[in-house]
């Protein structure tokens, strides 16, 4: 996982690793969360461009990121993932709350 | 190809992971589809993290996952000795979680479920919990993801 600002958008990138699954949401939500307390950050990309696995964990810690940034009025996108993934995050529910965009290379 | 593995590990995270690198090794001999694959090792993935998160709290045990393929039949069991569920039809509702505070989604079993071509779930409380699942390889698709 890395870490970046987009000062652009004011948007935390989250570029998210090979396989995400319960250990690795364990390891990252800590550091996201940190990263979160800088009060220039008005939202969230998840970028799944590596990522080629994740199971059910993706959503509970996707949620778990959106409750803290919609607390202050921020967003929360996903970008580069793949069919079938975004499928799973789909079958979920989690489009109501976050927005897939078609493509962003960065 | 008629093939069997049983392997047993602690209950803990890191060992999700391994699970499904051993069930990809495994399927291998197949040939499977990567659409396959990804099915089994998502519900392999789903399976143990639930043992890992809710069959022992506070403590570790053990976890044992055996794998029999019959040609191109592949029988899964995902096994531990503990707490169990009380009540296995309410755990198994889409976004049903009983531990919403650790960020879980409650869509394990829907996964497991989707993903397979059967699903299975025996467990009762302090007996541990036993999530068979069969799939059964080289079926046409109407598509590819």
């Amino acid at each position: 996982m890395q870490l970046f600002f987009d000062g652009n958008t004011g948007h935390l990138i989250v570029r998210m690793p090979q396989e995400f699954d319960h250990y690795m949401a364990q390891n990252m939500r800590e550091a996201v969360d940190e990263a979160l307390a800088d009060e220039r950050i008005m939202g969230i990309r998840f970028d799944f461009a590596d990522t080629t696995f994740m199971d059910s964990s993706a959503i509970g810690f996707i949620m778990g990121r959106y409750e803290r940034v919609s607390a202050f009025g921020g967003d929360v996108l996903i970008c580069n993932i793949r069919p079938r993934m975004r499928m799973m995050l789909r079958m979920s529910g989690l489009q109501k709350y976050v927005t897939f965009e078609e493509e962003c290379n960065e | 190809m008629n093939n069997q593995i049983h392997i047993s590990f602690p209950a803990i995270p890191i060992n999700e992971g391994v699970a499904r690198m051993v069930i990809s090794g495994f399927l291998m001999g197949i040939d499977p589809t990567i659409r396959e694959l990804e099915d089994v090792k998502t519900a392999v993935s789903e399976a143990v993290s639930n043992a890992v998160i809710h069959a022992y709290p506070g403590g570790c045990g053990e976890v044992r996952m055996h794998a029999t393929l019959d040609e191109n039949k592949l029988e899964l069991t995902i096994e531990d000795d503990g707490v169990g569920i009380a009540d296995v039809q309410k755990a198994m509702e889409p976004m049903f979680t009983s531990c919403p505070k650790a960020e879980r989604s409650g869509m394990g079993f829907t996964f497991m479920e989707s993903f397979m071509d059967t699903l299975s779930v025996q467990s009762n409380p302090d007996e541990g919990c036993c999530v068979c699942m069969t799939k059964i390889f080289g079926k046409t698709d109407a598509y590819e993801m």
